[in-house]
C-alpha cells in the first residue's frame, strides 16, 4: 500500500478539529501549570508545609503522566469531562516542573535586593510583588517557554482517556478506514510544524532574557 | 495491603518489562546522543547539518506519535511488522537521543578553550584529544542532565501499554479491570514507578560522583548515602527537558 493523496485530503478537516482540541488543552493546562507552579514555589518556603508540598511534587515528577491521567480519569465523577481531567492532570504534572523553574529564578535574585527591601521596610506583598518576583520571573521566561513546548508534545497522551485531540482523531481514522499511514504521518508533521518554529522562538527569548 | 501481596509477582513482572525497555531505550539514546552530539561540534558543515536535522526532527515529534507511526504506519508502507517492544525502544531512543545530543554538544563546547589549545600545542591527534582531555571534562558536565533524561525516558515507557505491551501500566490497568479496585491498582503501579525512579537517580549520582572524583572535583560535603537522594543544587536554569 502506498500514500493516497485523495484520502489525505479527506482526513485533514478531522485532524484539524483534533489540532484545535490539542491547542486548547495545551494552553489551558499551561495557564494552570504557571499559576499552580508559582503557588507551589512560594509554599515550599513555608517550614512544614513546604516539605510536604515538596514530597508530593517529587512523587508527581517521578511517576508517568499517562498513569496519572488514567488514574484520575477513573476516579473522577462522571459529570467531569475527560477534557477537564486531561487539562487538570496536565497542569498539575507540569506545575511540579514549573515550580522548580520559579524556585531557581527566586534563588537567583541577588541577596542585595532582599536587603534593600528590608532596609526600606517594605511589607511582604511589596517585597515579593514589586521586587523579587518581577526579577525572578524575567530570568526564567525561556525555561518556562520550554515547558510550553514539552506540554504540547505530551498532549497526545490525552487520547488514552478519550479526549478528542489530534492523536485520538488519527487513531480513530486509522481504525475506521484501516489506513494508519496518512493520518499518523500528518500528526507527526503537525507536531514538527509547531515545535520547530517554537524552538527557534525560545532560542530568541533566551538571548533576550536569560543573559541578564 | 493484601491486594499488593497477592499481586506482587504480576507487578514485579510488569516492572521488569518497564526496566528492560528503559535500559534498552537509554542505551540506544546514549549511543545516538554521543555520535550525533559529537557530529554537531565538528567544523564540517554537512556533519553539523545532519546533527541539526536529527535533533530538530526527533525532538519535535512526541515519542508516542513516533511509536504509533512505527507500529501502525510502517506495516502499511513496507511488508514488515515491527514488534511493539522494538517500536517502543526505537521511538524512545530516537526521541531521548535527540535531547541527549544537544546536551553532549553543549557540554563539549563548554570545555575551556585553553584545554583544546594545550592539546594542539602538545601535538595530540583528534582522537587522543577527545578521549583523554575533552570527554572526561564534558562527561562530568553531561551527567546531571543525562540523569533527568533517564527519568523522563523511564516515565515515557508507560506509553507502550497503549500498544499492548504488558508493562507496569498495563498490569495496573488489567488489575483495575479485573477487580474494580482503581485506587489500589494504580497506587501500586505509581509506587513501583517512584521506586524505580529513585534507584535510577541514585545510580546516576554515583556515576556523577565518580566522574567528578576522576577530575579531582569532589566537594567535601558530597558524601554518604543521604547526599545521593538529595536534589542537586539548583544551578542551570531549567535543567529539565525541553
Amino acid at each position: 500500500m502506498t500514500w493516497d493523496w485523495e484520502f489525505t485530503g479527506k482526513i485533514i478537516p478531522d485532524l484539524l478539529d483534533g489540532l484545535v482540541v490539542t491547542v486548547q488543552a495545551t494552553l489551558l493546562g499551561y495557564v494552570l501549570a504557571l499559576v499552580l507552579g508559582l503557588a507551589v514555589a512560594l509554599a515550599r518556603r513555608v517550614p512544614v508545609l513546604g516539605t510536604a508540598v515538596f514530597a508530593v511534587m517529587e512523587f508527581i515528577r517521578c511517576t508517568p503522566l499517562l498513569v496519572q491521567l488514567v488514574f484520575v480519569f477513573y476516579l473522577a465523577p462522571s459529570y467531569v469531562s475527560a477534557f477537564t481531567v486531561g487539562v487538570a492532570v496536565l497542569g498539575v504534572h507540569y506545575a511540579a516542573y514549573t515550580a522548580e523553574v520559579y524556585r531557581s529564578g527566586i534563588e537567583g535574585v541577588p541577596p542585595g535586593q532582599w536587603e534593600a527591601c528590608r532596609a526600606l521596610s517594605l511589607p511582604p506583598h511589596r517585597t515579593w510583588g514589586a521586587v523579587v518576583l518581577p526579577q525572578a520571573i524575567r530570568r526564567v521566561i525561556p525555561a518556562l517557554g520550554n515547558y510550553l513546548i514539552a506540554m504540547f508534545k505530551d498532549t497526545p497522551l490525552l487520547f488514552a482517556i478519550t479526549v478528542g485531540e489530534l492523536m485520538y482523531q488519527a487513531s480513530r481514522i486509522g481504525g475506521v478506514y484501516f489506513r494508519y499511514l496518512e493520518a499518523m504521518t500528518l500528526v507527526g508533521l503537525f507536531f514538527l510544524l509547531v515545535s520547530v518554529p517554537s524552538a527557534v522562538l525560545i532560542r530568541r527569548l533566551e538571548r533576550r532574557y536569560a543573559a541578564v | 495491603m493484601d491486594f499488593f501481596i497477592d499481586r506482587l509477582p504480576l507487578y514485579l513482572s510488569g516492572a521488569g518489562t518497564t526496566l528492560v525497555i528503559t535500559l534498552l531505550g537509554a542505551a540506544l539514546a546514549f549511543v545516538l546522543a554521543m555520535v550525533v552530539g559529537m557530529l554537531g561540534t565538528l567544523r564540517n558543515r554537512a556533519a553539523r547539518a545532519v546533527a541539526t536535522g536529527y535533533t530538530e526532527t526527533f525532538r519535535g515529534v512526541a515519542a508516542l506519535v513516533l511509536m504509533y507511526w512505527m507500529a501502525f504506519a510502517i506495516p502499511q508502507l513496507t511488508p514488515y511488522e515491527i514488534d511493539p517492544v522494538f517500536a517502543a525502544v526505537l521511538a524512545l531512543g530516537l526521541n531521548v537521543g535527540a535531547y541527549g545530543a544537544e546536551v553532549v554538544r553543549a557540554a563539549i563546547n563548554a570545555v575551556p578553550r585553553a584545554q583544546i589549545e594545550a592539546t594542539i600545542a602538545l601535538n595530540m591527534s583528534w582522537w587522543r584529544r577527545t578521549r583523554s582531555v575533552v570527554l572526561p571534562q564534558a562527561w562530568a558536565q553531561m551527567l546531571p542532565t543525562f540523569g533527568n533524561l533517564v527519568i523522563e525516558l523511564m516515565k515515557a515507557t508507560a506509553i507502550v501499554s497503549l500498544i499492548g505491551v504488558a508493562d507496569l501500566t498495563r498490569v495496573a490497568q488489567e488489575q483495575r479491570a479485573a477487580t474494580g479496585e482503581t485506587i489500589a491498582a494504580f497506587t501500586g503501579a505509581l509506587v513501583v514507578y517512584f521506586v524505580i525512579a529513585q534507584l535510577l537517580i541514585v545510580g546516576m549520582r554515583l556515576l556523577e560522583r565518580r566522574a567528578n572524583r576522576r577530575l579531582g572535583r569532589l566537594p567535601a560535603s558530597d558524601t554518604g548515602l543521604w547526599a545521593l537522594l538529595r536534589p542537586p543544587p539548583a544551578t542551570a536554569i531549567g535543567g529539565g527537558r525541553r
